[in-house]
This record gives structure tokens, sequence and C-alpha cells, in this order.
């Protein structure tokens, strides 16, 4: 059984995260950059059906897909590290741009290579947060999508996952071939150990351009991206608020106060 | 008059708030058209015609409520397809977004998830997103196909239609769902438990938890049941299993927009003020004066929450009466 999990290389939402001023696009390579956080449940997701040795066929393996761009090879090496097998990085100038919907045709073609029995994706990326991507790759591939799954069991060529909507918690099936998405929820995603991060060093990484693909610069990047960013302004800072402290025991008196004033009660 | 595609949400025929938010949204960009899939669609009439819908489409195919989304996207393109609308717009839900993401492949269509505001303009809808955690706010349009848009909740206050009180005309169409749409199986389905609280994404106070609450959340929901709040947890709170992960506020929970938010216990980790940042007003109570969370605050207590939010919430009866 062969599992892809498509992870993202994001901004480091601890530090500065920014727009090109130039195109209004996500400035992916000035700034410092790692495996999205949720990808991390996808990876572990993944390793952890290889280790259950639930799943379908006995020889289990698991790549790590990325796009993106030069330093998006970290992402891919943080995978590694933690225990993934293989790892395949598609990389072009051309795509750099490119929307959700573009990012969904890279990948289709770049997993339509690797001919896989299971694609993983994390819930969404810690960038854009759009959650669409999994969606939109199932739709292409036209493959049964199990998304958002907080529980996820497999039991030979049948997938069931827990999902909790806002209304209801559902539990939906699929059979392999399928395309399956993790929330946060799903796992604790594990540390590399020494031993797996000196390991990982000797992994095989494969780069593939567009061209590999049968792709074509013209069907993907910013410059043919279905919805453009038009105006981009920084969030004003909020303006500092009034701050008490409780020792005197007023704090309480004082809270209610300013909520009354404010008209909340 | 062009028309826009609604997708209405709903439990059971009773119309969610977020589905007068996208009908208000609509009018503002031509007639509204509303799309209804399930049973029940005679209940969900007058809420639709009150905020405006001028005809409601109305599914009830069993196949779109056993399987996972995609038949519900294969249907709204069937839906497109006939109406023909200038633009599409659904909630920002975790299945709207995936029914949205299938639509904008199937139609070749521009797709902006998560607006916050969605204005006519020249060559169709602009929107406004809050990206980066609310650092930053960003307009953007679809340029190709339909532009399908999905809304956040509270991203306009709902405002009854000027036709309100005409019952909306109703068609019954049968859609076709392929096999390929049948693959992901709806094989059990437990509703959630009815907190008798505002759903937290549409409440217009929240009060949360986190860390300092030591997994007792007894003072947060007392508080923000003197305030007819809905209550949070952040990611903290809900990894020590003190509350339950539906409630989780932040970057990889729920993102909020309340009038009021009231922190109570947290931090103020960037995961957490991913979810709340755009709040109007914040509130936190916290015992360390060096937590983040009071960067961002209106009004900030430091103090102990057991102490403080008990106290705070005979006050708010009190005045209340």
């Amino acid at each position: 059984m062969k599992i892809v999990v498509c992870a993202k290389f994001v901004p480091d939402a601890t530090a500065d995260r920014r727009f090109r001023p130039e195109d209004n696009t996500v400035d992916r390579a000035g700034v410092d950059g790692l495996l999205s956080e949720l990808d991390e449940n996808a990876v572990e997701a993944a390793l952890a059906i290889k280790e259950a040795g639930s799943g379908d066929g006995p020889d289990m393996e698991v790549t790590v897909l990325t796009v993106g761009p030069e330093q998006a090879a970290d992402a891919v090496k943080k995978a590694l590290q933690m225990g993934a097998d293989a790892g395949v990085h598609v990389v072009d100038d051309a795509i750099h741009g490119s929307d959700a919907v573009a990012t969904s045709l890279v990948l289709a073609k770049a997993l339509g290579k690797l001919e896989p029995d299971m694609v993983v994706f994390g819930m969404e990326s810690t960038d854009g947060t759009m959650g669409v991507v999994p969606a939109m790759v199932a739709e292409r591939l036209g493959l049964p999508a199990l998304t958002l799954g907080s529980e996820v069991t497999v039991d030979g060529s049948t997938v069931r996952i827990r999902r909790d909507g806002d209304a209801s918690s559902d539990t939906v099936e699929g059979t392999l071939p399928l395309v399956l998405s993790v929330t946060d929820a799903a796992n604790e995603p594990r540390y590399p150990s020494f031993k797996a991060i000196m390991a990982a060093k000797k992994k095989p990484v494969q780069t593939w351009a567009l061209s590999d693909l049968g792709a074509s610069a013209d069907e993907v990047g910013g410059s043919v991206a279905w919805s453009r960013v038009t105006g981009v302004t920084a969030r004003p800072p909020r303006t500092v608020g009034t701050i008490v402290t409780d020792s005197d025991g007023t704090g309480a008196a004082q809270l209610v106060e300013f909520l009354s004033t404010n008209k909340f009660i | 008059m062009s028309n826009i595609l609604v997708l209405a949400d709903h439990v059971g025929g009773t119309v969610r708030k977020t589905t007068a938010e996208l009908l208000t949204i609509a009018r503002r960009l031509g007639e509204p058209v509303a799309v209804y899939i399930g049973d029940g669609v005679e209940s969900a009439l007058p809420a639709l015609g009150q905020y405006g819908a001028a005809k409601v489409i109305a599914l009830t195919n069993p196949e779109l409520s056993q399987y996972l989304v995609a038949p519900k996207a294969e249907a709204l393109q069937q839906v497109a397809q006939k109406v023909e609308p200038t633009a599409i717009l659904i909630s920002s839900s975790s299945e709207g977004k995936e029914v949205a993401a299938r639509l904008a492949v199937k139609l070749e269509s521009g797709l902006i998830t998560d607006a916050v505001d969605v204005q006519s303009g020249d060559g169709g809808p602009v929107t406004t997103q809050s990206v980066f955690a609310g650092n930053y706010t960003v307009q953007a349009k679809v340029t190709k196909g339909t532009p399908i848009i999905t809304v956040k909740p509270n991203a306009v206050t709902p405002e009854a239609a000027q036709t309100a009180g005409t019952q909306p005309e109703v068609e019954e169409l049968d859609v076709s769902i392929s096999d390929v749409a049948k693959t992901a199986r709806i094989t059990a389905s437990r509703p959630r438990e009815a907190t008798g609280r505002p759903e937290l994404t549409e409440a217009a106070i929240v009060v949360s938890g986190g860390r300092g609450t030591g997994g007792d959340f007894g003072p947060i929901e007392a508080f923000a049941d003197s305030l007819g709040a809905a209550v949070g947890a952040s990611r903290a709170a809900v990894d020590s299993g003190w509350y339950p992960h539906a409630y989780q506020v932040g970057q990889t929970g729920k993102t909020v927009a309340p009038q009021l938010y009231v922190a109570a216990g947290i931090s103020g980790a960037i995961q957490h003020r991913a979810g709340m940042q755009t709040s109007k007003t914040i509130v936190a109570i916290n015992k360390d004066a060096e937590a983040p969370i009071f960067e961002l605050v209106d009004f900030g207590v430091v103090g102990d929450l057991h102490k403080v939010l008990p106290a705070a919430t005979d006050d708010v009866k009190n005045r209340k009466g």
C-alpha cells in the first residue's frame, strides 16, 4: 500500500508574514518557513497507518509530496525525519502565485504519476487557511474523499473517519484508493529522534519540474490565477487598553463597570 | 436583474443566521435565488422570503445527505447551469468550503473563501478577507468564471428585504448524482448535544477559558450564561481534555469575531490570537501581567479568574435584576 502525504511549506506564523508589494502574492522566499504544523498531523496519520499494518497489502510506503519554492525542501526534510520513506518536491518558478485551484491541478498531476492507494492531507494550511485543496484534488482525481477526520481507522481497503461537524458528529466510510484529510485532533505528531534525523539524510528525494508532470506553465502561477488580491492593508495595531489589577479585590467590579459602560450588560 | 445563488444553511428546516446574512449580501449583488437541500423546505420559506429570496430551488434527492460533500457540489453545478447566476454565495462552514472547492473545479471558476465582507464592484463582487491571524485585511476578486464566495458568520447584520412577507416561489428540482460522487458514505450521524448557548461562531459575546482554568470551566460557563454568551476554549484547554474540540477558538479551531470577546486564563499565543484577534472589543483576565493577551485588550484584569469571574457573574446578575 502506497501512501502519499501532501505537505505545504508555509511562512512561520510566529515570525513576520507578508505580501510581495509588486503582485500582492504571499512572500514565500524572503521569510522563515517550515512544514505547516497541520501537515505534521497528516504525516503522523500516514505513519500510524503504516506502523499499524492494518492497511491493504504488505508493502507499506509513505511518500511526502510538496509543491513550493527551493526552500520548501525543508518541509520534505522534516517529514522524512518524522519517518516518511521518500520525498517528491515539485519546484518551478512558474508556479509562484498559483491559487488553490491551480495548486490542486499540480498536485493532481503529480499524484497521477505517483499512483498512491491513499492521499493524506492536513485539514488546511496555516497560511492560506482555505481548507479546500483536499476536496479539489479528490474532485480532479475522481477519488472518494474522507475529509476532516478526527479519528481514522483502516481495515484492509476500508477506511473510516469520525468527522465532527457543526451540527453532528458523523462516521464516514470509503474504499481505497481515496483521499483522506485529518484535523489536529486526530493525533499528536511525533518529534524526530536523533537517529531518525540522521537516517533521513539517506532517504531519496526526487525533484520534479512542471514539464515532468506534463503540466504547462500557462496553466499555473499568479498571471492566470482565477482570483486576485487587489489590495492589502496591514491591520493597525490595537490601541492599548486599560489594565487594572485585582490585588485590591476590585477587579470584578471594574470589569463589570467597563462592560456596563460599553452596553454589554 | 442577475441571479445570485445562495446555498441555504439549515438544521432540519430551521434556517441558520448565516443564511440570512448571505441573502442580505446577495441583495447587494443581484436577485437572490436560494438553494435548499433536504426535507422541510416549507418551514424554511418564511425566513428565506424575509431576507429576500425571490425564488427557492428545493433539492430532496436522498443521496444528497447519504454521502459527504460531493453530491451537493454536483447538484449545485446542475442548479448553476439552469439558473446561470453571476455569483454563488455559500457559508464558510467546513462543509460549505468543500462544496465551494469542488464547484470551483467543476465550473472552472475562481473561489474566494472566508470573506468578512462582499460588495458590488466593477466587473463583479469585491471581497474583504482577514488573513495572517488578522494582521492583514485583503481585498480580492474572482477573475474567471462565476465568482464562488464563502462568507464567514457575522459578516453583515441580516436585514429584512423590502419584499419581506412575500412567499418565495418554490421549484423542486430533481438532480442526477453520479456514482463517483457516492463513494464517501455517511454510515452514522450523532447530533451534537445542545448546550442552550448561542452558536460559537454566531454569538455576539464569547467567553473563553484556557490553561488558567486549571480544568474547571464552571466559572467560564457561569459568566458566559450571565451575559448570554457562547463558551470557547483555547487549544491548551482542549488538548488537556478540559473542553470539547468543537469549542476551540484559534488557528485550528473556530475563528470568531464577536462584539465582545472575553479571554480568561488564556496567555494569547499566536495560535489563539488567529481565532479572535478581529473581535470588536477584547477583555482578558489573567494572573500573569506579562501575558501577550494584554497587548490586544481594551480592558484587562490582572488577577485570578477563579476570584474575578464569580464576583463579576454575581455583579452582572444583580445589575440585570
